[in-house]
């Protein structure tokens, strides 16, 4: 579970997020919804350490993450797994390796365990026999499926996902929002979703803030 | 507080090593035809304008060779190179990490508990250490063949007298003296360019005015350090 406390941000003048305290609850898909420049990506970075509230605090199963020490930032953080609205991978490597990149860096893992678990992850996010395309040869929908491969694949406890719907036609955005709903069932993660398109919150939301 | 940061929470040493690897073949390698070119007719037009500049009955023809020899070695090889450096190494190493950075990889990295300027900035610097002196030589050798060929085709000196002037009175230290330049050039054009790429903050616009402040401010850099370097060693 994860417990934010009175999270406040600021940018210069512009108060941003106010004192937002909520649980998100585990094995559930917990979604932060609102209009465009409310501060739903600004809580969600400072949820992950991108950004630094202000004030409050950032609870990862009872783990104090705002003032964590560099260890035990390090340690929640390899427990997230992120998919970013542009899908962020890793333009240099090809799909295989941008999904073991987190196992190659974090893990001992022997590299026969590793391909297996990449085409595992394949597997689960519906796409198989890509292993050695280059991101900029696969669609919209298939960079985010890769995105959300690579999240889940050093078996995270928390997912976030950051508008995993944006770019996407209906179609898509539905196959993406069951598999997101699937995976966290599955994997029981505690997921954030970030979104502002009101089809996710009627097909996926558990507990909605 | 930037290169700083670059030694914190490290990444595994194997990882660093294939990745300076890369970096040494991207930063070295790929810069040896662009290098070798300017390096040739470097030495080349240096040796015609010195030959033009030095008529006289009173100044023998292996001075050419001789004012070609110390200025590749003093100052040409090490600055012009450098220049060209920042030009093709220090804009690639900005756009790559604004690119990152605007794209969100560099946060992909930090989420996955990734010391991001460690694993990015790191084996670039080291590999500009590494490759850029390496390139000085080549270009230092480059320059003295290259004036070498232009002086004997256009019969401004004889091969023998260029050679008896490259030979002649020559001071060992200058060879040092080159070195310490190209290392100091080398850390000036990765870590500006590093910095201005990693803090690229914005769209396509800003990744173009990062690369371009990384060109700009690699180069006056490398001018103060020249000259900083020249008062101090000579």
């Amino acid at each position: 579970m994860i417990e934010i406390k009175g999270i406040t941000k600021s940018f210069k003048d512009k108060k941003v997020l106010h004192g937002i305290s909520g649980k998100f609850a585990k094995g559930k898909t917990n979604l932060i919804i609102g209009a465009s420049g409310t501060g739903k990506s600004v809580l969600l970075k400072c949820l992950v350490g991108l950004l630094n509230p202000d004030k409050g605090r950032v609870l990862f199963d009872g783990r104090n993450f705002t003032n964590a020490n560099k260890n035990l930032t390090t340690e929640i953080r390899r427990e997230i797994g992120m998919l970013f609205q542009g899908s962020a991978l890793f333009d240099s490597k090809n799909v295989e390796e941008n999904i073991k990149f987190p196992l190659d860096l974090l893990t001992d893992t022997p590299e026969k365990e590793k391909i297996d678990k990449v085409n595992h992850c394949l597997s689960l996010v519906g796409l198989e026999k890509i292993n050695k395309k280059m991101p900029s040869e696969l669609s919209g929908g298939m960079k985010k499926r890769v995105g959300i491969a690579r999240a889940i694949v050093n078996d995270s406890n928390y997912l976030f996902c950051d508008e995993p719907n944006s770019g996407l036609d209906p179609l898509t955005a539905i196959k993406i929002d069951d598999l997101i709903l699937e995976l966290t069932q599955k994997l029981n993660t505690t997921t954030i979703v970030v979104t502002h398109d009101m089809n996710s919150v009627i097909e996926i939301g558990d507990y909605i803030s | 507080m930037f290169l700083i940061s670059l030694f914190e929470r490290r990444e595994k040493l194997k990882t660093y090593f294939s990745l300076t690897i890369n970096e040494c073949i991207k930063i070295g390698y790929d810069s040896l035809f662009i290098v070798s070119i300017v390096s040739i007719f470097m030495g080349a037009v240096t040796t015609i304008q010195t030959a033009y500049n030095l008529v006289g009955p009173l100044i023998p023809d292996y001075v050419i060779s001789l004012v070609v020899r110390d200025m590749t070695l003093l100052e040409l090889s090490p600055t012009i190179i450098a220049i060209v450096f920042a030009g093709k190494v220090g804009s690639n190493i900005a756009g790559e990490l604004g690119t990152m950075r605007i794209t969100e990889q560099i946060d992909a990295l930090e989420v996955m508990g990734v010391n991001s300027s460690s694993y990015l900035v790191l084996p670039k610097i080291i590999a500009a250490l590494l490759m850029f002196p390496i390139l000085v030589i080549i270009s230092a050798t480059l320059a003295i063949f290259g004036g070498y060929a232009a002086g004997v085709l256009t019969d401004v000196i004889t091969g023998q007298e260029y050679i008896y002037g490259i030979r002649y009175e020559f001071n060992p230290f200058n060879i040092p003296f080159a070195l310490v330049k190209a290392y100091v050039f080398a850390f000036i054009v990765a870590s500006i360019s590093s910095f201005q790429g990693y803090y690229t903050s914005g769209g396509a616009l800003e990744v173009g005015k990062s690369s371009t402040n990384a060109v700009t401010n690699s180069c006056i850099a490398i001018l103060i350090a020249d000259y900083i370097l020249a008062q101090i060693l000579l």
